[in-house]
């Protein structure tokens, strides 16, 4: 589901949280307008709104933990488990964790690649909220949920910035679980440049 | 204040002991100093964050700079914090706009650290934070970068020091602070 379908509707911050995101065209490849969420980490306002607003969502949800996809989702997740005082779980890249991890394949448009968590990090039912900054096919966000519930965790929603309006009301579940949207990608302005 | 280790706060040995060294990690002989342990207990976490905000927010810094990946975890919420911005610090090809580089020696080779341009600004007040130092090689980068645009640096802010890789001499003078001691 969208923030603004969602009891956010004429929120004011959406508008700065979407405004805040910088459009560049054909990247890593042709086609692709990446949504480059780093100029909302220039705005400290807009970059407020946002923990703001997840926060307020999951602050009464009993989260014990949550859990960010590297490297993005590990600027949004910490500032909102410590908010509400949940602990942070990074999902890395394979080799980068150490100790025991259960790693968790997913499919690229060219091939795969795989994420791992800790197995340590999780107590078996705990209730996970899951965060990146962008959600398009859903693939990393399915794994993720893959991860999350085979070493225990109940997955409580997915939580991104930004996502592709096919997740609107009716298409809103990865694998059965809620996702939660603040924006749609930002257009790409010409005039900009 | 230089190398101003926060001896006296009763936090850090909560936050210390909550730190897992793995031995033999990424490979044999390097004892890993894992921070995710300090992460899973919301307490430890928030009381790191605590420590550096405390040290801070009155120093007019106006950028928080965080070494991919472990310096997105922590520098963001000091940011937030004190109301500056936060500016990743890349491996190369990950930031999608223009962006300048500077290269730095690992053990076989080198890497490079990627910052875009017109994120950091000259006169901007800048902290850099990871979380650890070993040989100083990856913040010395992070300090060019930041100068090179014409920001001054302030200090490096790391979780951890090895102080024994001497990585604090790296600092182009630069003050380190730091919270917990590796030996």
């Amino acid at each position: 589901m969208f923030a603004v379908e969602n009891g956010l509707q004429g929120d004011p911050r959406l508008k700065v949280i979407s405004d805040a995101i910088r459009v560049i065209p054909h990247f890593p490849k042709t086609g692709i307008m990446f949504q480059d969420i780093t100029t909302l980490l220039l705005d400290p306002v807009a970059f407020k709104h946002v923990i703001d607003i997840f926060v307020d969502r999951y602050k009464h949800m009993h989260i014990s933990l949550v859990a960010g996809v590297e490297a993005r989702g590990f600027i949004f997740g910490p500032p909102i488990a410590l908010a509400i005082g949940a602990k942070f779980v990074p999902l890395r890249k394979p080799g980068k964790l150490p100790g025991r991890v259960i790693s968790e394949e997913y499919e690229l448009e060219y091939g795969s690649d795989r994420l791992e968590i800790s197995v340590e990090a999780v107590k078996y039912d705990e209730r996970a909220l899951i965060i990146d900054d962008l959600v398009a096919t859903g693939g990393t966000l399915s794994a993720s949920i893959n991860l999350l519930e085979r070493a225990g965790a109940e997955v409580v929603e997915c939580a991104c910035v930004v996502g592709v309006p096919k997740f609107k009301e009716g298409q809103c579940k990865l694998k059965g679980k809620p996702l939660y949207v603040l924006v749609e990608p930002s257009q790409f302005d010409e005039l900009a440049l | 204040m230089s190398g101003n280790k926060e001896e006296e706060d009763p936090r850090i040995n909560g936050i210390k002991t909550k730190i897992r060294v793995v031995p033999d990690f990424p490979k044999k002989g390097i004892m890993f100093q894992d921070i995710t342990t300090v992460l899973l207990d919301p307490k430890a976490f928030k009381d790191t964050i605590d420590l550096f905000v405390e040290r801070y927010r009155d120093k007019n810094i106006s950028v928080v700079a965080g070494i991919e990946a472990r310096g997105f975890i922590f520098g963001p919420p000091i940011a937030l914090a004190i109301g500056a911005k936060f500016v990743p610090l890349r491996k190369p090809k990950k930031l999608p706009g223009e962006t300048i580089f500077e290269e730095y020696e690992l053990e076989y080779g080198n890497d490079r650290l990627e910052m875009h341009i017109g994120a950091v600004e000259a006169g901007d007040r800048a902290l850099v934070v990871d979380d650890l130092i070993a040989t100083g090689g990856t913040l010395c980068a992070a300090i060019n970068l930041l100068e090179r645009v014409g920001a001054e640096v302030v200090e490096c802010a790391c979780v951890i020091e090895l102080p024994e890789l001497k990585g604090r001499q790296r600092l182009k003078g630069k003050p380190l602070c730091m919270l917990v001691e590796y030996r």
